[in-house]
């Protein structure tokens, strides 16, 4: 059974915010549920399904629902598989709606990184309790940073990617930025800028990572005669795909990510291929994120990715694959250090025509999120959505 | 130029009752693996099932210590350390340090032998690899 296009994204909502000095989580996930209901001419009294992760207050849903008055939920799902959960949280409604589980989801993310001064790239980190990998990676060091340098350097070594290939991805994200009057870094910056700024974790300079981001953004989804209803432009959930990838029992490859499986997944739901899509939200926690993910999703052939990135062929207007057009995760916004939301958001605005004018593209009717969460050099959850403007 | 490794203070290790033999064997400065007996392959990390055959049919076995490194990265904090993953000889990749070494002259596919270094307190030491 095909559920392809049995639920809309009727409403998406980005946090302004990327320094949340004066407030908390709940009222963050409060501000972005209340974004996105406006969004969608809805109320919080038509929500009857909620999604969020373990980066809500307490047992997420059960705190959460009770913060921000939600009263008639019959359907809840806190699946965490960090920064994609977002992403894989549009198929889960997708999957709920079809089945007549719900017919109006909210999707929440928020956080405070940026205020709470956490150290979130460069500091090791464990994400648990009784984590079976942490006696055998946490004593080595283990930070988001090398987690990420450890692929970039395999990916030279096999392939010949170069760092100069790496920054053609910051470089096109900065491009976009400029226009974002949110984003938190909206200089425009140049290959050499990259190159030369200072190194984080070989090869990976400081203008290879991503933000760190206070703020966090809202999703509504909802059933196809809802969204009908509505006085929005409809986007309808035409696949996804989801994954996990991991060390595969001491036998890791890092040369791939999860996206070589939830891509194809997504793609074939959808009925399209990788050259139909006319814009892409990739996740950009860090440039070699971005360059593994568009070869395994299936935009180039692997290895071929430093190429396909190079001489602006992702900027808006100028390449032929345009990828997030808000600055990404990059520049603009890596809200509680999980950027699949703001991956689905901007496709969102694309497909509506609801993108900045000078990164929108013209006549955008297919578009692509995915998102990477965890580790790509340990192990991730990978998601990846198809969306349609109708 | 060079870049030593530094000698940070390293973590207590949070050790339980299916991986305690790999550490108490590392405190003796042995290498052990994990080996499933239903397939007679290795595996990494040490854990108290096969992740070929979900099975307890699981044992470890003493590696011969040496490798090449897969991969690495020199973390640029005020104290520089390596990060890698070794293929050992038996063909596991392990997530370690490189350590007592110029940071700036390693290789990709370098050889590489096991070290032990003691972590905080009375928690077993860490296993890491040194240019062989």
């Amino acid at each position: 059974m095909s559920i392809s296009g049995k639920a809309y994204i009727a409403g998406a909502y980005e946090h302004p915010t990327r320094k949340a000095d004066n407030t908390s989580v709940a009222q963050l996930h409060a501000e972005v549920a209340y974004g996105a209901l406006q969004d969608a001419g809805l109320t919080k009294d038509d929500v009857d399904g909620y999604f969020c992760t373990g980066a809500a207050p307490g047992l997420g849903p059960l705190n959460m629902a009770d913060y921000l008055g939600l009263t008639k939920l019959r359907h809840l799902d806190s699946t965490d598989v960090g920064g994609s959960s977002y992403v894989l949280h549009v198929g889960h409604a997708l999957e709920a709606i079809a089945l007549g589980q719900c017919n109006v989801a909210l999707v929440t993310l928020a956080g405070r990184p940026r205020a709470e001064a956490m150290a979130t790239g460069t500091a090791p980190r464990s994400w648990g309790v009784n984590v079976p990998d942490d006696p055998f990676e946490i004593p080595y060091g283990r930070t988001v940073a090398n987690a990420y340098a450890l692929c970039a350097m395999r990916h030279m070594y096999e392939f010949g990617t170069t760092s100069e290939q790496l920054a053609w991805i910051k470089v096109a994200a900065s491009h976009h930025a400029q226009w974002n009057e949110h984003a938190m870094l909206r200089k425009v910056v140049t290959v050499e800028d990259v190159v030369n700024s200072p190194m984080i974790s070989d090869p990976l300079h400081r203008l290879d990572c991503c933000v760190i981001s206070d703020g966090g953004g809202a999703l509504i989804i909802t059933r196809p005669e809802i969204a009908k209803s509505l006085k929005r432009p409809l986007v309808k959930i035409k696949g996804h795909g989801e994954a996990t990838k991991n060390q595969n029992a001491g036998y890791t490859d890092l040369t791939y990510s999860g996206a070589r499986f939830s891509g194809p997944r997504a793609f074939e739901e959808a009925g399209v291929r990788p050259a139909d899509i006319q814009y892409a939200s990739i996740y950009d926690s860090f440039t070699i994120t971005v360059l593994i993910q568009l070869e395994d999703l299936g935009f180039c052939e692997k290895g071929q990715g430093g190429k396909f990135v190079a001489d602006g062929n992702l900027i808006s207007g100028t390449g032929k694959l345009p990828f997030n057009t808000d600055g990404g995760g990059l520049c603009n916004n890596h809200p509680a250090n999980r950027g699949g939301m703001t991956k689905v958001i901007e496709a969102v605005r694309q497909l509506r025509g609801e993108a900045h004018p000078k990164v929108q593209v013209p006549g955008c009717t297919l578009a692509l999120a995915h998102g990477t969460g965890g580790l790509l050099g340990t192990r991730h959850g990978s998601a990846t959505v198809i969306l349609e403007r109708e | 130029m060079a870049t030593p490794a530094s000698n940070r203070q390293l973590p207590a290790i949070q050790v339980d009752p299916t991986n305690k033999p790999y550490f108490d064997a590392a405190r003796e400065g042995r290498l052990l693996i994990g080996l499933c007996k239903d397939t007679n392959k290795h595996f990494w990390y040490p854990r108290g099932c096969s992740p070929f055959t979900l099975s307890n049919n699981v044992e470890l076995v003493e590696a011969k210590g040496t490798g090449t490194i897969y991969t690495y990265t020199v973390m640029r904090t005020k104290e520089p350390y390596c990060v890698a993953y070794v293929e050992l000889d038996e063909g596991v990749r392990v997530f370690t340090n490189i350590v007592d070494c110029d940071l700036d002259s390693l290789k990709i596919g370098q050889k590489v032998k096991v070290v032990f270094k003691p972590t905080q307190g009375d928690s077993p030491p860490a296993t890491m690899f040194t240019p062989a």
